[in-house]
């Protein structure tokens, strides 16, 4: 036994897979670019600018876990930035019942729609892209309509707005929420049969039914469970901000995909980690947080346009990597 | 008796697949279960698997009567499938395959240690010391199939289902899963064995059954039947009334038109030399699995050729895609119309004239009357049972629609043409007008390439064959050296005794 754990140690610094290769990449990006700030710029390791980037970054982490759970079975979920717009809306309307009713009326919205996604996608049989297309429409819609399209007030006569804006034991509470999803995401990924079912599933649906696998209920396990992330991503929105934002979640499930690709989980499923989706939801969030210090430094000044441009190359580039990798090892 | 499944019924809609199918096997006992394309093989395994339910019959297993409603459930009752294509996750490590869905726990988690110890307790037991910590796809095929083997095993399987697992193994590979199949079976574990390598039945298999359409038509010791009586049985005859008429010439006389020379890739196709003449119908023969399709493709150049060459009019070709291969007047007509073939939602117009539509452009617009012009010649030269050219071609019969693909390239003016299975799925009457079709085009100067299971009209239609065994071609019959015993004992690859 300690013969074996000891060359799991050696073999575990040799990347040998796709994943560890970039999970290698992603980790190695996200050090390189914090030593960078670190040397650039004065406040970059700051408690200020580290614990704000957490407070407000999480929400993103929420969704990317989310999108990484439904990317491994080989589907994806584009219904997430309009459940977090429509749930913070929910949670905003909420809030003056009190804080717990604000956080679990969101989530329990936000997983009502992960489960209506997750039936449509496994009892309809419709196309996980076109099933939650329409979910996005929809929550979009339901965002405005409860809204009466405009920013719905959070109470702060209740603790609600605390769920975004506190901290505990010196950390933002959003943050340790995050924190909390991921390690029981980590768990239940890597050391619970669910997470073999998850990525059995990516790995062939009809390979995995002949195995014997539940593939209906894991399926609708991981839509319901991003659709949960998404609802509670809502409810931090409303919360940090003190208001329901139901034109707010554009693009946060691009973002989420772009994460989760970035931390080398294959778009075909079968594939994936926890860590590196975080890693890669840290990185992607850590380009804008440069490029807003580089801004402030005056010698260049990017607008907000041309950092999503940068963004995009970014991505583009991480992704061509990866298939450059992947043909390599499949030619051997 | 571990297993014994009788009167077994089954119907797709108005097709009937099983036909009072019947199939039993002792406890330790290995099965060879063989039969054509379309004898009712897999519908019978997956009715027994719980993938497909039975319309009428009994089932009983371990001495119960039984119905598995999916295959979670007959797994769960102590049978294991081993499917062709092996049917793992490819991405997950070994040990988790074989523990996938019953992972040993600790506090409601996996517990990894016991199971990578568990998975390597398994797999000695096979003589198989692997890495459990690798993903499967990191090992060779016949590794994989050893591990799914594995993942039967410790779910306490008593009968082994093994669909084709030789396909995609060599010789060595080979030897090794019997080496397995053996192992198990000194524990009692009996194992139903399909295949088409019957060098392989006679190894490793006690009894064979044989189907054929639907039904379980000889049950045999192995060592009590013959290669060749084992084929004759499997193919059955075919009692059609062809009327095609032979050309005189058979062998030699016209002027080769392609000449095929070693041509190998893979483990298909190892060996295959064959010429084709013009204005000949060359039969390709040959049980399933000998590599009949995929040395057609090879020539097409629908898949890559690794050794060998082909010739056309005495020049090696070089294609490097089927529009080379069409370019130069070649057409092939696949074996499966529906997928293959036909667009099914378009008209006989629009299916006869898509590949020639570039051709029929004036000024970038499809030439209508010239189109409709084709369309017609070649309704009335085949004789297409059409209500007209716009009729949406999915309502026409299978023989029809076989016309209407044949018209597609003939209006191609292609000088070789491949079908694979002509007639298949075609009743009766309209096969031997598909062969009568063949015949009269080949008199008009047209060379063909006939892949057929069928012996009769392989002997009816044929100029010359040759016959195929396990990648190599192994005798070129023509003119009336095409006989059925000839043919029988060419694809049993055994030579006629004196």
């Amino acid at each position: 036994m300690q013969e074996s754990s000891h060359s799991n140690i050696v073999a575990a610094l040799i990347p040998r897979s796709n994943l560890q290769l970039a999970r290698l990449c992603v980790i190695t990006v996200v050090f390189a670019l914090l030593i960078f700030g670190a040397l650039r710029y004065d406040n970059f390791l700051s408690s200020y600018n580290i614990l704000s980037f957490l407070r407000y970054n999480s929400m993103f982490m929420l969704i990317a876990l989310g999108m990484a759970l439904v990317i491994m079975t080989g589907g994806i979920d584009l219904s997430v930035g309009g459940t977090a717009a429509m749930t913070s809306v929910v949670a905003a309307l909420l809030s003056p019942y009190g804080w717990p009713a604000g956080l679990l009326g969101g989530m329990a919205a936000g997983l009502v729609v992960g489960i209506v996604n997750g039936l449509v996608v496994t009892r309809l049989r419709i196309q996980p892209f076109i099933a939650t297309l329409a979910a996005m429409l929809a929550t979009y819609g339901m965002a405005l309509l409860l809204s009466g399209n405009q920013s719905v007030s959070a109470s702060y006569d209740t603790a609600f707005v605390s769920i975004g804006q506190d901290d505990f034991l010196g950390f933002p509470i959003p943050a340790w929420i995050a924190i909390a999803c991921y390690v029981v995401g980590w768990i239940a990924l890597e050391r619970h049969p669910v997470g073999r079912r998850i990525l059995a599933v990516g790995d062939g649906e009809a390979t995995a039914k002949l195995m014997g696998l539940k593939v209906g209920r894991t399926l609708l396990g991981v839509y319901a469970t991003s659709g949960l992330l998404a609802g509670l991503a809502g409810v931090i929105l409303a919360a940090q901000f003190g208001a329901g934002q139901p034109t707010e979640g554009v693009g946060w499930e691009l973002f989420a995909i772009s994460s989760v690709v970035v931390g080398g989980t294959l778009l075909s499923g079968g594939v994936g980690s926890i860590g590196a989706t975080l890693a890669g939801a840290i990185l992607l969030a850590m380009v804008f947080n440069i490029l807003n210090f580089e801004n402030g430094l005056g010698v260049i000044s990017l607008s907000a346009y041309w950092q999503s441009v940068i963004r995009g190359a970014f991505l583009l580039v991480v992704v061509i990597l990866q298939a450059k990798l992947m043909n390599g090892r499949s030619t051997r | 008796m571990l297993l014994s499944m009788t009167g077994i019924n089954k119907s797709f809609g108005d097709v009937r697949v099983l036909d009072d199918a019947s199939l039993q096997v002792e406890p330790g006992e290995t099965m060879a279960l063989i039969g054509q394309n379309g004898a009712g093989k897999s519908t019978l395994i997956k009715i027994l698997t719980g993938a497909y339910s039975h319309d009428t019959g009994r089932i009983e297993f371990q001495g119960r009567e039984v119905r598995f409603g999916s295959t979670a459930e007959s797994q769960a009752g102590g049978i294991a499938t081993i499917y062709q294509e092996i049917n793992l996750a490819p991405n997950r490590t070994v040990a988790e395959n074989i523990f996938l869905g019953r992972e040993p726990r600790r506090f409601g988690l996996v517990d990894r240690a016991r199971m990578q110890a568990d998975a390597r307790t398994v797999l000695r037991r096979f003589k198989l010391d692997i890495d459990v910590n690798r993903p499967l796809q990191d090992f060779e095929a016949a590794t994989r199939q050893m591990v799914a083997i594995a993942r039967g095993v410790t779910q306490n399987a008593r009968l082994l289902i093994l669909d084709e697992p030789t396909s995609s193994l060599d010789e060595r590979e080979v030897a090794v899963l019997f080496e397995t199949i053996r192992t198990l079976k000194a524990d009692g574990v009996a194992a139903i064995f399909i295949s088409h390598r019957l060098d392989e039945l006679f190894a490793i298999c006690d009894r064979v059954t044989i189907m054929r359409d639907g039904r379980t038509v000889a049950v045999s010791p192995m060592k009590d039947i013959s290669k060749v009586d084992l084929v004759r049985t499997m193919l059955g005859k075919e009692l059609a009334a062809f009327t095609a008429k032979k050309r005189a010439h058979g062998d030699g006389e016209g002027a080769a038109l392609v000449d095929v020379e070693n041509l190998g890739a893979g483990v298909r196709v190892r060996d295959v030399s064959l010429n084709i003449g013009k204005g000949e119908i060359a039969g390709l023969a040959g049980l399933l699995g000998a590599g009949r399709t995929e040395t057609a493709r090879l020539i097409y150049a629908a898949d890559r050729k690794e050794r060998g060459a082909v010739k056309v009019d005495g020049r090696e070709t070089n294609y490097s895609a089927p529009a080379d291969a069409i370019a130069d007047g070649m057409g092939f007509v696949s074996e499966d119309r529906k997928i293959e073939g036909i667009v099914p939602e378009m008209s006989v117009r629009e299916n006869m004239t898509l590949a020639i539509l570039p051709k029929l452009q004036k000024a970038g617009i499809v030439d209508k009357a010239a189109q409709r012009a084709i369309v017609e010649k070649y309704i009335a030269a085949l004789g297409i049972k059409c209500s007209s050219p716009e009729q949406p071609i999915r309502e026409l019969s299978g023989g029809n629609q076989q016309k209407v693909l044949l018209a597609r390239w003939l209006c191609m003016n292609p000088r070789l043409l491949i079908v694979d299975e002509p007639t298949r799925g075609i009743d009766v009457g309209a096969k031997a007008e598909i062969l009568k079709l063949l015949r009269s085009l080949a008199d008009e100067g047209l060379s063909v390439l006939m892949i057929s299971s069928e012996l009769e009209e392989l002997i009816a239609a044929a100029d010359h064959v040759t016959v195929l065994s396990d990648g190599l071609s192994v005798r070129r019959l023509a003119s009336e050296d095409i006989t059925e015993a000839n043919l029988l004992s060419a694809m049993a690859h055994q030579e006629v005794p004196a």
